[in-house]
């Protein structure tokens, strides 16, 4: 897919103040979203998803985290181009909830207890696109009922409390697409949901995403889900991207000993029977994620990694280009 | 005396009250809920959130009554013991936690927190029970020098491994894990499975193993259960659950685990609507509010938990699925 980019991150690298030092919880990440295309950002627990989402949307903790080299780039609904990560706090709020919609895993954390669902999704409609209340709450039932909740009308007179978790994340994801964003970014949307309400809403999500033709950056853990609703992926480990390319590829020939790693993981419907009665172990990844306070000199992955040679302590290594879109970053990328 | 089945578990219930001066509705959380396991056995008991999986865990650790039913170790019926007694079958049945961080003491030392079990129970003299420590860790892969550190140095898998290891301890007849790897990232999970089968099969552990992902509970269970709003759904031994399911919703679980095999990608069956309240429960079979094949005799009555293949149970009226 090569329609413009909606997005386009060159060399982000994100800091944290812990005590007199600083640890990048994000380092050096180039990432593009194009229009209706959806890309994934995928990594354990740690390895800097979050904070590369906040650094777009300009959320860092305040005096805490800051971005400290690269460029965030984003089209505006206008056509305009602006860069995110020098504009000031009121120009970043015209952007955040009208140009970006933005989606998390705890929609309690979005939803305000004490507004109906209704004002809260009219409300960034009153104040970006500058309707009256009156068509604000006539649009904001209209998203009520593009998210697939029954009787909108209703719904949008009660309070986050009396829904249940999954018609919760449906109401966010109507809130993030109140003002037609060209852009929608999710962070684990449906990590706290259930597996057959994951089904719905990645479902409902993929849906919008086609008919409206929105970029989508998708935070998530879950590889399975990945191969659901990407087209395109990055792999996170350690607040690096080790991997990207597209799903299809990096999935079924991955080039980055992690990326294999993790994939011979995940535990598989109806193979581990098969395990089990051969008396195999389940695949792993030895060892543990490293603390970013202590990275290893070189390679992030080394000291879990099977292939790691004497050359990969010497020098972080730098993202190959592996054919076909696929990055990977590792030295020894030909032979995985 | 040693019977086949070391848990027999029959007709158990739990109904939660209101809480106090609200006029809230009584909480059905599990209803009628029938098994049994065999010494050496692992169950593995599955269902989405709300679906009643820990309350029957707490019931069958004796760390809450049910409301109905019975429970039996070894043949005696547990509902009929004396507090002493019950305070001896405590040592006997452990739990692990979902949530190493939560569940590990911060001010103890592992060694501490291994050893708290075999105080309580005055089990072994001071250096006995060290020795029995260091054993456990070393049976978890945890190195001994460990035993007087604190849990906030180790990592989530780490702290998981000593949970473990604190169950172990007492050498219980009965594990009860609920939720032991959800907190876990995917690398690691497969550690912890693979250590918790490694155990099982070594020391013959019996156990009772909770999960909301069924591809989790695969490997390590023999037996696999699966619950909807605190009833039983279908039971049957693990590989004939994978390979056939036969209830409905077993179906439309199993198809909604999204693969990461971009190749095997086959028609998602999606569920419509919402888990219904457990305050609420559907009337008849509690399920056919989300059913694609459910007829009107299925609000009727509840669907008795049937027998089809040998060992294979399912609790659904219809029959003529294929
Ligand atoms: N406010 C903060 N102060 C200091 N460090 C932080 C802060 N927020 C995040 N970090 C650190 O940045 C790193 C990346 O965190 P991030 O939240 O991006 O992880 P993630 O990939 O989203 O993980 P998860 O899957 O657990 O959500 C972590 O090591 C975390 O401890
Ligand atoms: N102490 C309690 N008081 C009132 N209701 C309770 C209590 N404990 C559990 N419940 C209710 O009982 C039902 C079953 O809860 P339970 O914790 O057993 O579910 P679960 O299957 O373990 O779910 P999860 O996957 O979320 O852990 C839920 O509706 C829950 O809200
Ligand atoms: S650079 Fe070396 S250590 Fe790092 S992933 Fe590649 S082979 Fe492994
Ligand atoms: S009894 Fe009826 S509603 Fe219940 S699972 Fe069977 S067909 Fe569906
Ligand atoms: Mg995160
Ligand atoms: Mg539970």
């Amino acid at each position: 897919m090569n329609a413009e980019p909606i997005l386009e991150i060159s060399g982000l690298t994100t800091v944290f103040r812990i005590g007199d030092g600083e640890i990048a919880a994000v380092r050096d990440l180039s990432l593009a979203v194009a229009t209706g295309e959806t890309v994934a950002l995928v990594g354990e627990s740690g390895s800097g998803k979050s904070v590369t989402s906040l650094s777009i949307m300009g959320l860092l903790p305040r005096g805490v985290g800051r971005i400290a080299a690269g460029k965030v780039q984003l089209r505006r609904k206008s056509g305009e181009l602006v860069e995110l990560q020098s504009l000031g706090g009121e120009a970043l709020r015209r952007v955040r909830g009208n140009d970006i919609g933005m989606v998390f895993q705890e929609p309690l954390t979005s939803l305000n207890p004490v507004y109906t669902i209704g004002e809260q999704i009219a409300e960034p409609i009153r104040i970006h696109l500058g309707k009256s209340h009156r068509e604000a709450l006539a649009d904001a039932i209209q998203r009520l009922e593009d998210v697939g909740i029954p009787d909108p009308r209703r719904r949008a007179r009660q309070y986050p409390h009396e829904l249940s978790g999954g018609m919760r994340q449906r109401a966010t994801i109507a809130m993030a697409l109140a003002c037609n964003p060209t852009l929608l970014i999710a962070d684990e949307p449906t990590t706290a949901l259930d597996v057959t309400i994951q089904a719905q809403i990645l479902d409902l999500l993929g849906q919008l995403q086609k008919e409206r033709g929105m970029g989508m950056l998708f935070v998530t853990h879950n590889l399975g889900v990945v191969a659901e609703i990407a087209d395109r992926v990055a792999v996170m480990y350690a607040g690096s991207v080790v991997e990207t390319g597209s799903v299809a590829r990096v999935f079924s020939h991955p080039r980055h000993p992690y990326t294999k790693g993790l994939m011979r993981s995940v535990p598989r419907l109806g193979t581990a029977t098969l395990l089990k009665e051969a008396g195999t172990p389940l695949p792993t990844i030895a060892g543990s994620v490293p603390s970013l306070m202590n990275l290893p000199q070189g390679c992030p992955f080394a000291p879990r990694c099977p292939y790691r040679i004497e050359a990969c302590s010497e020098a972080y290594p730098k993202l190959a280009d592996a054919g076909e879109g696929q990055l990977s970053r590792c030295i020894r990328w030909q032979e995985i | 005396m040693s019977h086949e089945f070391f848990l027999e578990v029959s007709g158990l219930g739990k109904d939660f009250a209101p809480v106090a001066f609200t006029r809230g509705p009584v909480v059905r959380a599990v209803q009628d809920v029938s098994f049994r396991i065999r010494r050496g056995e692992v169950v593995g008991l599955v269902g989405e959130s709300g679906s009643g999986k820990t309350t029957i865990g707490r019931m069958v650790a004796q760390l809450i009554e049910p409301t109905s039913g019975s429970i039996r170790f070894d043949g005696v019926e547990t509902t009929s013991l004396t507090r002493r007694e019950l305070r001896r079958l405590h040592a006997r049945v452990q739990y692990i936690f979902q949530d190493p961080f939560a569940s590990l003491s911060p001010r103890m030392t592992i060694g501490e927190i291994l050893m708290e079990g075999l105080d309580i129970q005055r089990i072994g003299s001071k250096s006995e029970r060290v020795t029995k420590a260091t054993e456990s860790l070393a049976s978890v892969d945890l190195p001994p020098d460990a035993i007087c550190r604190y849990p906030h140095e180790f990592s989530g898998g780490q702290r998981q491994r000593i949970g473990i290891a604190r169950a172990l301890t007492l050498a219980p007849d009965l594990i009860v894990a609920d939720e032991p790897v959800s907190a876990l990232d995917v690398s690691i999970q497969a550690q912890i499975v693979n250590l918790l089968r490694d155990l099982q099969m070594r020391l013959g552990l019996t156990m009772l193993f909770i999960a909301h992902d069924l591809a989790v509970v695969e490997y390590v269970a023999d037996t696999v259960i699966v619950l909807y709003l605190g009833r039983i759904m279908e039971m049957a031994p693990s590989r004939a659950l994978y390979a056939s399911p036969q209830h409905p919703y077993t179906r439309a679980l199993l198809s909604a685990v999204p693969s990461p095999d971009p190749s095997r990608h086959t028609v998602r069956q999606i569920l419509k609507g919402d888990i219904p309240s457990p305050a609420n429960p559907p009337s008849g079979c509690v399920f056919r509010t989300r059913c694609p094949v459910a007829v009107e005799a299925c609000a009727n009555v509840v669907p008795p938990l049937r027998e089809g293949a040998k060992g294979h149970f399912k609790a659904c009226i219809r029959d003529d699925l294929d």
